[in-house]
């Protein structure tokens, strides 16, 4: 038999697994020091707070799939562009919504095609790109607003992402948990996932075997741009309302959940499972900091600490050897 | 001719461009920029800057980035002020302790920095990204409120004017101890580890080392950036550093420093950072000169921004097509 007998450890031992158990201890120990945290309520609304990071670290997977020093800093901004759109577009009607959401993801979609050929064919690394284009889409939305957004939500938006669907959990929830089986499916099943996984790990490799590397590069940005838009609608949903700087505190938390999810920041390894585990911890760490009552600063050190301790787990890079 | 040509030549070429072009249109519709008064105080704004952007590029240089640089200048500069408390004359001791203090914690976080991606190989763009929380949250227990003062003695030196202002005294000074910095090995082990890690390893250099010396350099400067920022604006503010780390990054790679590691030099970055607020200038004063709403001022700012860092690639596809 070359099968292991019990295949089980193995699978535990992987890093989405690791951050699913480490959800779990940190749900208890919330519970412990706060009785009352891990409430289904709680729990629930967890889960939503986790659903836009996760929703928004679609995007982010994909690129640093992609590998080649892969990030995209203009998430946080295409979220907030994203919900905007909509607010503005549709005024609050209810039959607008339609086009208003295809319009927010095309002009998502564009931004991160613009990236996606600055990087692949200009040959602009990632980082400064998409940071330059965080500038850009900021001055866009002030353009288009001029700083103070006017508009209204529909009100369907609030029963399809706020209303619970069953069992209490609301509907965006739902759409992270179907959006997570697509997107793995995609990273799986189809010729978009293969390609992405060869020019992650090897890109001379992968323009020897025939994949298109520029157009893939261009394509999997474009896809960040439209994923973050779409996360601009999940939020809207949500919150009701828009501000100039919605989906700032995104940016970087996106980056975060894919590394604590497993995903190698040098792309080609990886997957969208550990991504949505990595924004449950990351969610519950935020959470927990807040319900201990910690003072601002007392939480932001303690999330960078414990973000540090994450990476050291299992975010280190190889050894140098002679 | 041949000095031309060799300028165009070096790596910092387009950063001195984007200068020259600044410089040009400055002159053209803001003739009163280049009185000495304003001049030296425009200078002297655009210090803390170039300090944080030289830090930068030494990061670079040894194949790092560090995304904590704005966070450290703002928590030198907060212990800073703590130091000096509320009299307008202290003492020598409070004011050069505090000085002397607040760069010994720009130094020991840039080590701290430099610990964490060298020793514990963590990814330095996350690595740092988790840093600049710890840092930031520090800086809000140092200093909760923005306010303090800054003795009268320090914010005069920083305006003091002999021969030229102050500023490009300091820079003069950066610039010395830069050449002297590359006569010696260290600036060889830096180059050699930023540009093939495992060569340098191979060859007996000790990577580690090298890395957490140019983080620790990059601490150093970035206190002293905070010490030109905190003299001149004479107060504390818990937040004021955010923006400058991404404007650090700009202006390492307006200036030619390649992102991998391993090529460039500080020269460029220099120039990279006052372009940098040449280039920022000329746009508000078009902004304001074609009547714009301000709004237009951050879109125009954030393209120019994209379109000077997409320059070099720009230049290479161009230069491709005969």
């Amino acid at each position: 038999m070359t099968r292991p007998p019990n295949p089980l450890p193995t699978l535990l031992r992987t890093p989405p697994m690791i951050a699913v158990g480490l959800a779990v201890l940190l749900l208890l120990l919330g519970e412990l020091v706060r009785p009352g945290f891990a409430d289904y309520g709680q729990v629930t609304n967890i889960l939503r707070i986790a659903a836009f990071l996760g929703i928004v670290a679609i995007g982010q997977t994909l690129v640093i799939l992609s590998g080649g020093e892969g990030i995209d800093l203009s998430v946080g901004a295409v979220v907030t562009l994203g919900a905007i759109i909509i607010y503005r577009f549709t005024g609050g009607s209810d039959a607008l919504l339609l086009p208003a959401l295809l319009i927010a993801l095309g002009v998502g979609f564009l931004i991160g095609l613009v990236n996606g050929v600055g990087i692949a064919w200009v040959k602009i690394p990632p980082l400064v790109m998409t940071l330059g284009m965080m500038g850009v889409v900021k001055g866009l939305i002030l353009v288009y607003t001029g700083g103070r957004p006017q508009g209204a939500t529909p009100p369907v938006m609030k029963s399809i992402i706020s209303d619970p669907w069953v069992l209490g959990i609301p509907g965006d929830v739902f759409i992270w948990v179907i959006l997570g089986v697509g997107v793995t499916l995609l990273l799986q099943r189809t010729a978009y996932g293969k390609a992405l996984y060869a020019i992650g790990s090897n890109r001379t490799t992968a323009r020897l075997s025939g994949v298109r590397v520029e157009r893939m590069l261009i394509l999997t940005y474009a896809l960040s741009g439209m994923f973050s838009a779409l996360g601009g609608f999940v939020l809207l949903g949500y919150l009701q309302n828009v501000f100039i700087n919605l989906g700032d505190p995104y940016t970087l938390p996106t980056i975060a959940a894919v590394v604590v999810g497993g995903t190698a920041l040098a792309g080609g390894m990886g997957g969208y499972a550990g991504t949505m585990a990595g924004a449950l911890v990351l969610t519950l760490v935020s959470s927990l900091l807040i319900t201990l009552g910690l003072p601002e600063f007392g939480r932001q050190i303690t999330y960078g600490l414990i973000l540090l301790v994450l990476l050291a787990v299992y975010g280190r890079e190889r050894r140098l050897r002679g | 001719m041949t000095l031309l040509r060799r300028l165009l030549a070096q790596p910092y070429a387009l950063a001195l461009i984007l200068l020259i072009l600044g410089l040009v249109v400055t002159a053209l519709f803001q003739p009163a920029f280049f009185t000495p008064r304003t001049f030296a105080n425009n200078l002297r704004t655009y210090l803390p800057l170039i300090l944080l952007a030289v830090g930068q590029t030494v990061v670079v240089l040894g194949g790092g980035i560090d995304l904590s640089l704005g966070a450290i200048l703002t928590l030198s500069s907060v212990v800073m002020v703590q130091a000096f408390g509320m009299e307008a004359d202290p003492g020598p001791l409070r004011t050069f302790g505090g000085v002397a203090l607040g760069l010994l914690v720009g130094t020991l976080a840039g080590a701290v920095n430099g610990f964490c991606v060298a020793y514990l190989r963590l990814q330095p763009i996350i690595a740092t990204f988790a840093t600049s929380f710890i840092w930031g949250g520090l800086a809000l227990w140092v200093l909760p409120q923005p306010g303090g003062n800054v003795p009268t003695v320090l914010q005069d030196f920083v305006r003091a004017y002999f021969l030229m202002p102050f500023s490009l005294w300091a820079v003069l000074a950066i610039l010395l101890a830069w050449a002297w910095f590359l006569g010696t090995r260290w600036a060889r082990a830096l180059y050699a580890v930023g540009g093939n890690p495992q060569a340098a390893f191979t060859s007996g250099l000790s990577v580690e080392r090298t890395r957490l010396g140019a983080y620790a350099a990059a601490g150093l400067l970035t206190g002293l950036g905070a010490f030109f920022l905190t003299a001149d604006i004479a107060t504390g503010d818990p937040l004021i550093g955010g923006p400058l780390t991404l404007a650090s990054v700009v202006a390492v790679v307006i200036g030619g420093t390649r992102l991998s590691g391993g090529a460039g030099g500080i020269v460029g970055s220099i120039l990279g950072a006052v372009a940098y607020y040449l280039l920022k200038n000329v746009v508000a004063l078009s902004v304001f000169n074609f009547n714009l709403s301000p709004q237009w001022q951050t879109l125009i700012d954030g393209t120019v921004i994209v379109l000077a860092l997409a320059a070099p690639g720009l230049l290479r596809l161009v230069r491709r097509q005969p």
